[in-house]
Order: C-alpha cells, then sequence, then structure tokens
C-alpha cells in the first residue's frame, strides 16, 4: 500500500547540506504495523514527513495506493510526541475538528465525538482544555481524533516517548485495540526497542544519519498480545536481542 | 512588537510590590493618604502661584477649575472632547482593522513579507508624526485628518504584533490541520488566527493610548475644534490656566481609555480568548 522507491533526502542548512535518509526502498502492506527504529536524529521523522507529504524526497518517490505523494497526505493521521491539539479548543472540539473541516453538522459533530471520547476512555474530560489534561489523557484525545476522520494510515512519530511506563503500557494497549478494530495501517517511529517489538508485525532498523535500513525483522508474534506480558516470553527475547545485536552497532559506532 | 503579557495584574504598582519592607496597610487607607497627598500638591501649587512662581506660567488651581466650570457650563468642553473622542476611536478602528488585516496576509504570504520587508521598515521607522502635513493636504481640516494620523500610529503596533503572532504559528498545528484536509482557508481561519489572537489583543492593548496621541497631535497642528486644538488654542493666548485645565481633561480621558481596556481584556480572558 506504502512504496518508498530509492528515498532520499538532504537538507540545506544554512551553508551546509545534511543528508537525512539515502536510498530506502521499502513496502508497507494495507493493515501492517511496522516500527521504523534508529538511534536519535538519524533522520526516521524525516522519512515519515515524507510519507505524510510534509515535504518531497531529494529523489526516488513514494507511492501511496498506487499514486505518487505528491502533497500532503490526506489519508493518513499524524501524531507526534508533541500532541498537536489545538489549545483554546476543548477536548470536544479538538476531536471534533476533522469533521468540522470537512463541514458535518454541529449536533452530528458533537455526537460522534462524544463516541469516540468513551471509546478512548476520556469520558467526562470532554469540555476540559488540553492544558488541563495530563500527557496520557492528551495522547488518548490525539488517538480519538485520529480515529473520528477514519484515517487509513497512522503516522506515529515517537508518540509515548515523553510518557512514564505504566501509561505507555496503556497505551499501546489502546493503540493496537484501536488498529485492531478499525484495520488501519500503522507506521511508528520509535527509539523504544521494547516498544518497537510489542506493538509491530515488522520492525526496520536504521543506520545513524543518514538513515538507511540495516535490518529488517518479522516479529512473528500472535494477535491480540497482551502488551503487558508479551515482553516476557522467550520468542519476545529472541525478536529483541537479534534486533539489539543489530542496533548497539549503531549506538556504538555513534560514541567512537 | 510586544509579546502577549500572560499576567493579568493592572498596570501600576501592586500594593504587595509597593509596600515591601513597610507593614501592610488596607487598601481604603492608602486612598485616603493618596487624595490628602493630591490635596497637598494643590496646597502647594496655589500657594506658590503668584508668590514663588509667576502665575503666568503656572496659573493657579482656582483659575484652572473657574476655566473648567466656564467651559461645561457653555458646552464648548464637551464639544472638543467629543471630536477627540471620535478621532481616537475612529482612528482606532481604522488602524486596528487595517493593521490585523496587514498582518494576517504577510504571516501567511511569505513571498510578499520578504518583497516589502524593507519599505515597512522604513515606514516604521518614520516619525509618523511628520506624516501630519500630508493628511492635511490629503483629507483637508476636518476629522478626517485626526483619525489618519490615529489610525497610522495604530496600524504599525497593530500590524507588527498581528504579523508576530501569525509567524509564531506552530507549525505542527499547521501540518496537523493540512493532513485533516483543511483548506488553505481552514488553516488560516481556525488555526492561524486563533493562535495568533493573543499577540493581536497584546498589539491592540498597547495601541489604545497612541490612537489618543495621534488625534491629540494631529487636532494641535490644524483643526478648529478638539481637545488637542483647545490646548494648542489656549497656548497661543498665553492662558495658562486654560492649557492646564486641558490637560486635566486630556489625562482624565486617558485613564478613562485604559479603564476600558482593562474591562475588554478581562472579559476576553473570561470567554479564553487571550488567556489559555
Amino acid at each position: 500500500m506504502i512504496d518508498l522507491r530509492h528515498v532520499s533526502k538532504t537538507f540545506r542548512k544554512r551553508d551546509e547540506m545534511v543528508e537525512a535518509v539515502r536510498d530506502i526502498s521499502l513496502t508497507i502492506a494495507q493493515k501492517e504495523i511496522v516500527a521504523i527504529i534508529g538511534p536519535s536524529g538519524c533522520g526516521k521523522s524525516t522519512l515519515l514527513n515524507m510519507v505524510a507529504g510534509l515535504y518531497p524526497p531529494s529523489s526516488g518517490s513514494i507511492v501511496y495506493k498506487g499514486a505518487r505523494v505528491s502533497d500532503v497526505n490526506t489519508d493518513a493521521g499524524y501524531m507526534t510526541q508533541k500532541d498537536n491539539l489545538l489549545p483554546w479548543r476543548t477536548v470536544r472540539d479538538n476531536i471534533a475538528f476533522p469533521l468540522e473541516l470537512a463541514g458535518v453538522a454541529k449536533p452530528e459533530r458533537a455526537d460522534r465525538a462524544d463516541q469516540v471520547i468513551k471509546h478512548v476512555g476520556l469520558d467526562g474530560f470532554a469540555h476540559r482544555f488540553p492544558h488541563e489534561l495530563s500527557g496520557g489523557m492528551r495522547k488518548r484525545a490525539c488517538l480519538a481524533r485520529m480515529l473520528i476522520y477514519g484515517a487509513e494510515t497512522a503516522l506515529l512519530d515517537e508518540p509515548f516517548a515523553a510518557l512514564d511506563a505504566q501509561l505507555k503500557l496503556a497505551m499501546h494497549d489502546l493503540l493496537l485495540k484501536l488498529a485492531a478494530e478499525t484495520g488501519q495501517t500503522v507506521v511508528l517511529v520509535t527509539h523504544d526497542l521494547m516498544e518497537a517489538v510489542t506493538l509491530a508485525d515488522r520492525v526496520l532498523v536504521c543506520t545513524r544519519r543518514p538513515a538507511m535500513l540495516a535490518l529488517e525483522q518479522r516479529i512473528e508474534l500472535k494477535r491480540p498480545r497482551d502488551v503487558l506480558n508479551v515482553r516476557f516470553t522467550n520468542e519476545f527475547k529472541e525478536f529483541y536481542d537479534t534486533l539489539w545485536e543489530r542496533l548497539r552497532v549503531e549506538y556504538h559506532e555513534e560514541r567512537v | 512588537m510586544t509579546a502577549p503579557d500572560t499576567d493579568a495584574s493592572p498596570a501600576g504598582l501592586r500594593d504587595d510590590v509597593a509596600n515591601f519592607g513597610a507593614p501592610a496597610l488596607g487598601s481604603g487607607f492608602m486612598v485616603i493618604c493618596q487624595i490628602v497627598l493630591g490635596a497637598g500638591l494643590l496646597l502647594l501649587w496655589q500657594g506658590a502661584s503668584g508668590r514663588l512662581i509667576d502665575s503666568f506660567f503656572i496659573s493657579n488651581p482656582i483659575d484652572v477649575g473657574t476655566r473648567l466650570v466656564g467651559w461645561i457650563g457653555d458646552g464648548s468642553l464637551f464639544l472638543h472632547i467629543w471630536a477627540t473622542v471620535y478621532a481616537t476611536v475612529m482612528g482606532f478602528i481604522v488602524g486596528a482593522v487595517g493593521g490585523v488585516v496587514l498582518g494576517i496576509w504577510l504571516g501567511v504570504a511569505p513571498f510578499t513579507a520578504r518583497l516589502l520587508n524593507p519599505y515597512l521598515n522604513a515606514l516604521n521607522a518614520l516619525p509618523k508624526v511628520a506624516l501630519a502635513p500630508l493628511f492635511v493636504l490629503w483629507f483637508g481640516l476636518g476629522i478626517e485628518s485626526k483619525i489618519a494620523l490615529a489610525a497610522v500610529l495604530v496600524l504599525f503596533l497593530v500590524f507588527l504584533n498581528t504579523y508576530a503572532g501569525v509567524r509564531e504559528v506552530d507549525q505542527d498545528l499547521i501540518d496537523g490541520a493540512r493532513l485533516m484536509k483543511a483548506t488553505r482557508v481552514q488553516v488560516i481561519s481556525k488555526v492561524i488566527i486563533p493562535s495568533a489572537m493573543s499577540w493581536v489583543f497584546a498589539g491592540l492593548k498597547i495601541s489604545v493610548p497612541y490612537a489618543l496621541i495621534g488625534a491629540v497631535l494631529g487636532e494641535m497642528i490644524a483643526a478648529n475644534r478638539g481637545l488637542g486644538y483647545l490646548v494648542q488654542f489656549s497656548g497661543s493666548q498665553f492662558d495658562s490656566a486654560g492649557v492646564f485645565a486641558v490637560l486635566i481633561v486630556i489625562a482624565l480621558l486617558a485613564v478613562a481609555l485604559n479603564f476600558l481596556v482593562e474591562i475588554v481584556q478581562h472579559r476576553m480572558q473570561q470567554w479564553r480568548i487571550v488567556g489559555r
């Protein structure tokens, strides 16, 4: 469904050229959950932004459902570490925002927003403003917003990086539940290997900048996964160790 | 440009700041002290006038009061106040609308903004008062030239703040909205403008006194009514009592305007437009 063909990206930073991504080719199937992992600042976010169509690759092309991505990819929902809720809107108005943009009438917006609010466990917080919520609740609101407009693909850029371990688990659980229900394709960028193996069907290891694909590993753990306990199984440990072995090289080289 | 103030406390010294080191006093007592100080200054003024300093220069409170009562009695004062208030308010509205529109437009059109940058800088650096003769030529001696001068002072302040506010908008919020199929118009109306609102209001707030300055200055340069005209006229007649009387009226008007701004700001915060 998503095809990256020899994608490279070079930025101009003042007079210096920075190569962020080098010749990445990869295919992501519908309903697949793919995690891209690599050292911080290696260019994996750049990759995600290009899939979202926020800027074009320097060379190569990105094909989404048979059509080349040349403008913002409105089939994709996007979520970053910074939750992009509008601070002057209540939770409900934030979640209903995509419907408002699409011109849905107000009563229907409120109804549908209230449904997803309940679904992600935010009941009772509909009239709060984002700054009145905890980090975890803001993530729930973001997921609800993505849910309400039926984004086919969720592009997640270290969405849970700022959360504590317990909250992270709860969010992983919610994410897997929603992805299974909606049949969403998920591309997750992270630097948390535990998170990557827990959630993904396939984990891609990136090298440090410029990002190239170093290793591709299928995670054949059965679904639905119990996000709390899956990490204590032997299979999990094997996948984790294989990936860590490769990832460690990148971190090691970075230090030298 | 001025950053939106998050601190809602009114301008001036707050009691807890003014009183540090001293025992806390009730605000009622402070008001009494302030009245006593004012009365004392008036007495001092009355006493010094004609004895220490020639009353030709500083007049005296009784003459000033008499002049005020006379103007109130024949109604001329209200004509002048009305002319000034009208020019101030109209100038503020015209300048504010122009500044907001220009700020948003250039904020979302980076090419045009860069193109116009040196010219806008030059215009902004120009002391706007120097434009007054031009406005008299264009708009005549009537109220329009005063409105124009007030408006041009307000316009640049509001423009600079609005522009900064629009440039400050979080790019991630804009990208997010675009991914949710927002059109360009929707991005501007539902993300950029609300986000820049607190900056816009900060700009509007600081520009209110400048609207009054523009109106009064315009009246001083060429007019036949308004408080600026009255102070200029009194001065040219060597009528120091009249000058002081007008100054008092202008000061009261300025205080009233600031009070109005405080009330509006308070309302805005209740509607969650400014504070967030």
